[in-house]
């Protein structure tokens, strides 16, 4: 009785499959269709918009005609020229030296404004290496101290957060009672509003009535000076990485822990029969069973942190002296503040393709040998 | 008989609107103290309650956003009728075409009466009136001034830079005070250029030429400006204010004896300290003392389709009667010679009434020019970055450049 139904399976094995699937599909089409509208509406079409917009003048508010001024913005972005700087020398063509010792070197405002190529270039950092002066000038020094300052950012909030959301996923997985209290304590920052933790943590950081460094000074006996937090250039954006690492890591938690929870009890069971100790299973087991997870969560944190804004925004304004400023928010100020959007456009182009480049580089890192 | 019932309430509906509904005209307006958006309420009822051909509808929309919102509504063409404007925003939204000219909707004996402080002109043209203004002034501690044997200056003697100078060194070396002075520093967005760019222009120099509007060189880093921006960059190297205040509250707390603030602050600090608040003029950097003029103003959109009706409301508002009521109920400076008179605060005897000689004397207005969202956005980077304590010189001279292309971008805004 079984056979005939076996074997017309067999005889036509993909017939009833296609017939299947195409209905399926056009179902999903239309089940979809509001979100993908939604999806092509705000993010597709004003992506389109920004392109465009990125080749021409266009303002936010100008009685001017929109033009077309080619790779204008981008040029002006983008543009990084190297210096040699040549000592000053007197009359008689011998190096003038400053009361240290030292050659002196011409203001590099002047050199650039002497030159009528270099008048929009503005210096970017110089360095002095054996004994000749380099100057990295840039049209737009503002986006380049971004860039790093995101690069930077990234670096540092990636691996703290997803470091700790892991070990606060190992904690909350424990079968304790009174566990769900924990979960949605570590969760609660993530559903709170950016902006009004920002506003919290710019108390907790201040100097002088901040809770963080009364904390410090009580715990050291008055050891700790008070820190500027948020004042200091070396210390403010380390600031917002703690702060951004705090607020973040509940929702890579809750991933790490429904990829911990899909891990089969088995694995583990088995391990131990093996007598393999912690470390053995979290290496051979938890870790491999993670890879997705974690590839998940490195992959959207980094595109989260490279997209900095609000705490930046909320905190310092991107200062002291430009430590904090980021790509969007130079973007955000271009745009909104300053009505030049078509430069807007252009800046979050490039940081389009910068992170669709680093979000690809870091897949195909992380998924190592794996297609 | 569902039909036949929906039909009957249909027309009943259209028959009770078709009777002499009034016209609507839609206001927006920035959110701002509960007394202000009181007093405006309260204004807007008088309003409709005093005539049946018009009913004004009004829409509070968040403070922090709000000049976005309104370009974002232009741009849309979706405008209310009356909405209202950072002063010095109006040459902007003149020089696009969002706002029409009020000379010919104003009542011209009003228009007289309006002080430089309540109005918003581009090109000769008036585009936005305002119903008060603020001043700015340093509220001070009679009894820390007195310990110290520091001279209290009036409104005709005020401090010389030497003796702002040294009050602010002798209240720091009394080590009572961490900080003398507070100066807001940590307030975002438009307070920089309010607050400061008077502290420039009483040193001598400026933000923009002001005969042309079209260039900085020269005005912005000018050796006044230098000499500006390295005095500016000395209160925080020297510890006379704090670099990156909590809260705006260190005056109401008693951690600084001087706060360098507006006229809005005066009754909270009043409240406070009594008879031991007293109200200085800012001090004469050279050039006389400077404060900023002209506060939130309103203005008609091009596309608002009663403009009659908008109209009735702005002089209905910019009457002495309502000027004068909304003084009263916010403690704002009366813009209108008619009104002061009628106040409580501002009449020749009013004990607010120094904040009125102040505007008159001091008041300078930020210039005129649809660039302005530019330079002050330029201006704020430039002052947090000397604040930090970059080369002044430098800071400056990147300002003037980023300003002056931006002009060039913008065909020269129109000015030329």
């Amino acid at each position: 009785m079984t056979t005939p139904t076996f074997e017309s399976t067999n005889v036509h094995p993909t017939k009833p499959r296609k017939k299947n699937s195409f209905p399926d599909f056009k179902s999903a089409l239309w089940m979809s269709a509001p979100a993908l509208l939604g999806l092509f509406v705000f993010i597709v079409l004003p992506f389109l918009l920004a392109i465009l917009f990125s080749f021409s003048n266009q303002r936010l508010m100008s009685p001017n005609p929109t033009e077309f001024v080619g790779f204008r913005n981008y040029d002006r972005l983008l543009s990084v020229r190297m210096l040699t700087l040549q000592p000053e020398k007197d009359e008689a063509g011998k190096i003038l030296l400053d009361e240290t010792g030292q050659p002196t070197y011409p203001r590099i405002r002047s050199v650039l404004r002497s030159d009528e190529n270099l008048r929009e270039f503005k210096e970017l950092f110089t360095v002095s290496l054996f004994g000749q002066r380099t100057a990295v000038v840039a049209k737009d020094p503002i986006f380049w101290i971004g860039l790093l300052n995101i690069l930077k950012f990234s670096l540092m909030v990636v691996p703290l957060q997803c470091g700790i959301a892991l070990l606060l996923a190992f904690l909350i997985n424990q079968k304790l009672p009174g566990m769900q209290v924990f979960r949605t304590i570590f969760f609660s920052p993530v559903v709170t509003s950016m902006v009004v933790i920002a506003i919290v943590w710019t108390f907790l950081y201040d100097r002088q009535v901040g809770l963080i460094n009364q904390m410090l000074s009580a715990l050291s006996f008055g050891h700790i000076a008070p820190i500027d937090w948020l004042g200091e250039e070396k210390i403010a954006l380390l600031s917002i990485v703690i702060m951004s690492a705090w607020q973040g890591m509940g929702f890579q938690m809750v991933v790490f822990l429904a990829g911990l929870q899909s891990i089969p009890e088995e694995l583990y069971e088995a391990a131990e029969l093996d007598g393999a100790g912690g470390w053995q299973k979290f290496r051979f087991i938890t870790l491999p069973g993670l890879r997705n997870t974690l590839n998940f969560v490195l992959t959207t944190t980094t595109i989260g942190a490279l997209g900095l804004f609000t705490q930046v925004d909320v905190m310092t304004q991107g200062g002291p002296n430009n430590s904090t400023v980021t790509v969007m928010m130079h973007a955000v100020r271009s745009g909104y503040q300053e009505q030049d959007i078509a430069y807007g456009s252009t800046i979050s182009v490039v940081l389009f393709v910068l992170v669709l480049l680093i979000a690809l580089v870091q897949r195909r890192l992380s998924m190592g040998g794996q297609r | 008989m569902n039909r036949t019932l929906l039909s009957a309430l249909l027309f009943l509906g259209f028959s009770v609107s078709a009777y002499a509904e009034p016209v609507t005209i839609n206001m927006w307006r920035h959110e701002t103290g509960d007394d202000e958006v009181n007093a405006n309420k309260a204004a807007i009822e008088r309003f409709n309650a005093s005539q049946s051909k018009y009913k004004v509808v009004y829409e509070s929309l968040p403070k922090g956003s709000y000049t976005q919102a309104i370009t974002a509504a232009a741009l849309a063409n979706n405008l209310p009728c009356i909405f209202d404007m950072d002063q010095p925003t109006v040459p902007n939204f003149a020089w696009s075409g969002y706002i029409r000219p009020l000379d010919a909707y104003l009542d011209a004996r009003l228009k007289k009466t309006i002080n430089a402080g309540g109005k918003g002109e581009f090109r000769g043209k008036l585009y936005s009136v305002g119903q008060f203004d603020v001043a700015l002034g340093i509220f001070a501690r009679k009894s820390a001034l007195s310990k110290a044997g520091i001279r209290i200056p009036s409104a005709a003697k005020p401090w010389t830079l030497e003796e702002f100078n040294a009050a602010l060194s002798t209240l720091k070396a009394s080590g009572d005070w961490e900080y003398p002075i507070e100066i807001h520093n940590g307030y975002d967005g438009e307070w920089w250029t309010y607050a400061f760019s008077p502290w420039l222009q009483s040193f001598g120099g400026d933000l923009l030429n002001p005969k042309d509007l079209t260039e900085a060189e020269g005005t912005l880093n000018g050796p006044a400006a230098v000499k500006f921006g390295q005095w500016f960059q000395g209160l925080f190297a020297k510890g006379y204010a704090n670099k990156k205040p909590a809260d705006d509250q260190a005056f109401l707390l008693g951690r600084v004896p001087l706060d360098y603030t507006g006229s809005w602050a005066f009754s909270d600090f009043s409240k406070k300290w009594g008879s031991d608040l007293v109200v200085l003029p800012p001090p004469n950097f050279g050039k006389g003392p400077k404060i900023g003029a002209a506060s939130w103003q309103w203005g008609i959109s091009t596309s608002c389709k009663n403009p009659e009706g908008a109209a009735a409301y702005i002089n209905f508002m910019m009457s002495p009667k309502e000027v004068a009521t909304m003084s009263d109920k916010t403690s704002l400076i009366p813009t209108t010679t008619g009104a002061a008179p009628l106040t409580k605060d501002y009449n020749s005897k009013g004990k607010a009434r120094f904040y009125y000689e102040f505007s008159k004397r001091f008041a300078v207005s930020r210039p005129a020019t649809p660039g302005y969202p530019f330079v002050t956005s330029t201006f704020e980077k430039a002052m947090r970055a000397i604040v930090q304590g970059a080369n002044v010189q430098d800071t400056l001279d990147d300002a003037v450049d980023l300003i002056e292309r931006n002009i060039k971008d913008n065909k020269g805004y129109g000015l030329n």
